[in-house]
This record gives C-alpha cells, structure tokens and sequence, in this order.
C-alpha cells in the first residue's frame, strides 16, 4: 500500500521487530525522553545515590512481599503461625522475610537521607515545589504502609504498637472515639483490624505509593534535577540545545548508580544475613511474643523511623497537645517551599544562620529518635522539650532566618562547580 | 563426595573435641583462680547473676545435641516447641534418626510431628496457675541471658507452693527442676544502708551471693555448661536457619564486593569523557 511506503522524512525508521513495535509504542522515544535526551547535571555528589535506591528498595519490597503473601495467612488465629511457617519451612522463606523486615528499615534509612539532601542543597525551592510535595506525599504513604506492615506478624509489639497508633486519632475532638472504632472495625484491636490493615498494605497504599512515585518522577524530569551549587542548568544551553552543565542521564547515571546500588547492597547484606535484628531495633524482642491483649509489654516503643515524632508526642504534657504538634511535626515539611524565604538553594552559598539551624534540626532530630526509643524519665523528658523546641524553631523560624538581610550569602557561581576524576 | 563430608565432620568433631577439653581445663583452672580471687573481695556463687552471660555457640553442634537431650529429658515434659519438628531437630544437628527415635523422641511420637508436650494445656494452668510457654521462640524474645539467668538463680524459698524462688524471674510459677542437678541454694543477704530523701537512714536487705546447702549431682562449673548447653539449644530452636544464614551471607557479600569493584571500574570508564 502506497500509504504505509511513506516515509516521515528525517529520521532513518527502524525494520524489523523494533521497527513494528515503535510505530505501536513510543519505546524509543520514551528512552529518548526519559533517558538518553534526559539531561541531568554533572555536578552530583553522593547524596544523589539515595534516590535511585529508595526506587531499588521499593521494588525489592514488592517482589519481597508478593512472595510473603503467597504463604502468609492474615487473621487474629493465623497471622503469628504464618510468620513463623515461612521462617522456617517455607524454602528460603527466612531470606525473603528478613529481605522484606531489614528493607521497611532500609527504605527509611535511605528516604531520610534522600530528604536530607533536598534540605541541603534547596531542592524544594521553586520551581520544585511540586516535585517535593510529591516526594513528602510518598513518605506519609510509606509510613502508613510501614505501620500497617509491622501489625501483620501479630507480635505482641505489633499488638500495642496498633493500639497506642490508632489511638491517637481519638483525641480529634468530636469525631475522634467513633473514628477510632472505624479504622479498628471493631472495640479494640482484632481479627477486622488485623485483616483491613493487610487488605491496605498488599494493595490499597503500594497502589497510591506507585502512582505517588510517577508523580515525583515526572514532576523531576519537567523540572530537571537540582544540584549541589543549586544552578539551574537549564540557563546555559550549549549550541546543540543541551545544557552544558548537564550530561544524559543514560549512560552516565546510570553506570554511576550502579555503583552505588552495589554499595548499598553489600551494606544492606551484612545486616540481612549477620545482624537481621540489628540489636533489637528493625525486628524487636517482644514482637517474638504473640499478640497478647491481656500482658502489656514493658515498654512500648514503635519501630525506630517513627520515634522523633513519637518523642515529641510524649514530651507534651497535653495528650490531645501531643498528638496535634506530632501531626504538625510531619506536615510541617510539606511546606518548607514558601518558609524558605532565602534567595539562594543550596547551602553551600548561605550564610551560617542558616547551616547552624540545619545542623541543630539534624542533632535534634536523630536525639528525638534516640529519646523516643528508650523510657521517659525525668531528664529525657526535658531534653525531648528542648529538642522538639529546636525541631518547630527550624520551620517556624525559617521565613526570618533564611532572608538575605538576615543571614547574608554568597555570590552564587554561573555554571556548576566540578573537578573531573 | 559422602565420605569425605563425613571425614570432614569427624575432624570438625575431633578439632572441636580436643579444643573443648584444651578449654574446660583451661577454664577450670582460671575459674579457680578467679573465683579464689573473688572470694576475697566479697563476692562468691552467684554474685554477679545479673550480669553473667549464656555465652553459647550455636555453630557448636555437640552442645546443640546435649542441648537437644538435656530438652527431652528435663523441659518437654512441660513444655513445647510447637514450631520445630523433630525430623528437622535431627537434620539439623546432626543426630542420626536411630539415635534420635531410642534416646531423644518420646515414645510414640514421629519424627515429622512437631515437638509437643503431652502434658494437657487445661491441666497445667490447674497445677501450676498458669500454662508453661511454648518454648520455640524463647531465646528471641526474651535473649539466651536472660534464659540462662533464671537457671543459675534458683533458691530455697519455704514461702512460695513450689518451695523455690528465682532472682531473675521472682515469684516464678515453674518448680526448680533442675535442682537435683544444681543442688539446693540459699541466698544470703547484706546489709546496705540507705538515706532516704527525707534524711533518715534505713538498713535494707540485699542479695549478696548463694549458699549452696545440698550439692546436686554435678558440680557449680558442669551445671553450667549443662544450662549453656540447653540454651544453646534454644538459640537454635528460636532461628532454625542461622547457621545456614551465615554462611550463606558470605558468599553473597563475596560476590558483591567483587560485583561492585567492577562496577567501580565500569563507571570510571564512562566518566572519562565527563569534563
């Protein structure tokens, strides 16, 4: 047919397979696009390793966890046996857990460094806000999925640490008790909530959490990365219409992250086969004890990436207080883009004002999560004050602090800065 | 292939034999000394309970299978392993199916079942107030110290139904049976004044050491390797796969280090041309 022989002109089209699929799919464009003709900038440093491995540690917990579900039986009689079947009978069942329970850890671990590096180099600023709202929707998806995750084995942990949680919605004034009983489905704790709670965390959030990581995906490639100097490099094209700063994500990227994933996974391995409980704090001792409504545990804590908000929840007096400052805790980063009222990204060309609060928000958040781990007792009660004080002074603070008339900065260079190794 | 898998595991035993004896003798003569030293500065059997360590081994398969006997003799009679079969308690550490069926397994019982008590649950809770735990997950929860702790600080205590106490665990509902092989001890306490907030002085009673008033059939040092070895046991029981797992965990982080030193190389390659 006469129709199909005309060729669009310039570009040589593809025969064969490749050639019948392109004209079905847009794969070559979309490597093109997404890929090859995706300009990242050259300046990365190590903190740019941590956003393909929360990708990594994402689909190694999906794959991780729809082969748990093949032998895990949710249910108030059930839940704790499966646990334990796949430990032990289930072929390799023990690798696959232990790679799911060090993997929530890990997520964690890497998705807070990932933060850390936005709010070090201004990665929120505009014309990023969006990109960031998006990646702090995925982390309140995670730690829903990371809470409703650890109710599955039915620990006696698992058991407490769902009531001290869900209880917490209660002291929404009003609406908060009958809330309560319809996230439990039931008066306490039980068979309806342990099943819901699987129901969500196999299906309902992972769903949310991938369309959340699209989003944040192509929020970045509309944007293009931020770097270390925080310079746009989109502002010095090069005569073929690319940045000059900037160099295709594949291969460059790609190879770089490669590296990084081995380095990740030889750290990650190590705790995996030689320390799966990490002393205690990703899989806990009483959370070897079953579900027990009648024996409390000694002393509950959650699992250690909620503990900083969990401090700050037991070192207000108030309950109602507590609960309300620990929600804001977590919100308050969604709205760092329009606290932040400095005229320069990255920190490395803002004064000390500002590196000073980073530095304390950093300290006062590892120390809340240390605090939130062990007993409240009189001393670490006031040093979770003073703490949660300096972790609300950060955000609260910023739209002073960070203006140039207060903290004076530093000339920001045109093109990024980079020594070629 | 088989018969050299058995050498190697007759020379594992004989390396591991002779280290054992080249220890216990070792260990028993600086025990000696130590405990001489300690009786000096005050201390004595059981003093320093709350800090002694199980120190088991649970790559060391000869005291898993004591470990195993001592279970089926002096816990199983109460107690369950409700996740553990005996088939794979046998494959495990190594015990041979004729040995396991004459010397360990009740009889009546088949290797594939799970390792169960016979005692009824319901008659249990009405001797003893309370159900005896199932075992099998013991040393996770609660840790091998703590497990070996409760067995080294039983002591006479007329007050209580079961005639005994513990310091670990007070007021303990199990009876101490291991007492036959531990003998009988009394605690023997001091005096430690204390100043209260309101500036008064009170005299209060605090556990120093044991007394030992009728020794058992094994000596204090036996005892405890006998305690050791049955925690070690439940070490294992807790995680069946840990010794699999690391060895296993070897080779793969072998494999990625050598997998990330390439990377390493493929990575400098492409950035060559980065300036």
């Amino acid at each position: 047919m006469a129709a199909t022989q005309e060729s669009s002109g310039a570009q040589p089209e593809k025969k064969g397979f490749l050639g019948w699929l392109n004209k079905r799919l847009p794969v070559d464009e979309f490597v093109k696009t997404q890929l090859t003709g995706y300009y990242a900038p050259k300046n990365f440093n190590i903190w740019y390793f941590f956003g393909s491995l929360a990708l990594l540690v994402l689909v190694m917990q999906l794959v991780t966890g729809i082969f748990l579900t093949m032998f895990y039986k949710p249910g108030e009689l059930t839940s704790f046996d499966s646990v334990e079947y796949i430990m032990r009978e289930v072929d390799s069942g023990w690798l696959i857990r232990y790679l799911h329970s060090t993997g929530a850890s890990a997520f964690f671990i890497v998705v807070y460094l990932h933060m850390f590096r936005a709010l070090l180099y201004g990665s929120y600023k505009p014309p990023r806000e969006l990109l960031w709202i998006f990646g702090m929707l995925v982390y309140l998806a995670l730690m829903a999925e990371a809470f409703m995750g650890y109710v599955l084995p039915w620990g006696n942990m698992s058991f407490w640490g769902a009531q001290v949680i869900v209880n917490l919605f209660g002291t929404i004034p009003a609406i908060g008790p009958p809330l309560v009983e319809w996230i439990r489905g039931d008066y306490g704790i039980a068979d309806a909530t342990l099943n819901r709670f699987f129901a969500l965390h196999v299906v309902a959030i992972p769903l949310g959490l991938l369309l959340l990581v699209v989003l944040h995906l192509v929020a970045l490639r509309q944007t293009g990365s931020n770097n270390p100097d925080g310079v746009e490099i989109k502002k010095n094209l090069g005569p073929n219409g690319h940045p000059v700063d900037g160099i295709p994500f594949h291969p460059y990227y790609t190879v770089k992250d490669i590296f990084g994933v081995g380095v990740f996974f030889i750290l990650f391995t190590i705790i995996v086969f030689f320390v799966p409980t990490f002393g205690g704090l990703f899989l806990e001792g009483p959370n070897f004890d079953p579900a027990n409504p009648m024996s409390t545990p000694e002393h509950i804590a959650p699992v250690w990436y909620f503990t900083p908000y969990y401090a700050i929840l037991r070192a207000v007096p108030d309950q109602r207080m507590g609960a309300l400052l620990m929600g804001l805790s977590v919100v308050l980063f969604l709205f760092l883009p329009w606290l932040d009222r400095s005229p320069v990204k990255s920190m490395r060309y803002r004064g000390p004002i500002s590196r000073v609060m980073l530095g304390l928000f950093v300290v006062s958040f590892i120390s809340l999560g240390y605090l939130g781990l062990e007993p409240p007792s009189g001393l670490y009660t006031v040093l979770a004050r003073v703490f949660a004080v300096i972790y609300f002074a950060f955000f609260l603070g910023m739209p002073f602090y960070s203006r140039a008339s207060f903290d004076r900065t530093k000339p920001v260079p045109d093109r990024v800065v980079f020594n070629a190794h | 292939m088989r018969t050299n898998k058995k050498a190697r595991a007759l020379g594992r035993f004989l390396v591991v034999a002779v280290v054992e004896c080249v220890l216990v003798t070792g260990v028993a003569a600086f025990a000696g000394t130590v405990h001489a030293a300690e009786e000096e500065k005050g201390g004595g059997l059981g003093s320093d309970w709350a800090t002694s360590r199980a120190n088991t081994d649970v790559d060391n398969k000869a005291s898993l299978q004591r470990g195993a006997r001592n279970f089926a003799n002096y816990c199983l009679g109460c107690h369950s392993l409700k996740y553990e079969r005996w088939s794979r308690m046998a494959k495990d550490l190594e015990i041979p199916e004729d040995l396991l069926q004459k010397d360990i397994m009740p009889p009546g019982d088949k290797p594939a079942q799970y390792v169960l008590t016979s005692m009824p649950a319901t008659d249990a809770e009405a001797w003893f107030g309370k159900a005896p735990p199932d075992l099998s997950l013991i040393a996770r929860s609660r840790g091998t110290n703590y497990i070996y702790q409760i067995f080294t600080t039983y002591y006479v205590d007329p007050t209580r139904p079961t005639g005994a106490n513990n310091l670990r665990l007070p007021a303990i509902a199990m009876p101490a049976v291991l007492s036959e092989l531990e003998g009988l001890k009394r605690p023997v306490y001091k005096n430690v004044e204390t100043r209260g907030p309101d500036g008064k002085v009170s005299t209060e009673q605090v556990f120093d050491h044991f007394e030992m008033i009728a020794p058992g059939r094994l000596s204090t040092a036996e005892y405890e390797a006998f305690v050791r070895d049955t925690v070690n046991f439940l070490d294992y029981v807790g995680e069946p796969t840990q010794s699999a797992r690391r060895s296993l965990g070897i080779w793969v982080v072998l494999f990625l280090l050598v997998f990330t030193w390439l990377a390493w190389l493929m990575k400098k390659e492409f950035w060559k041309d980065v300036h």
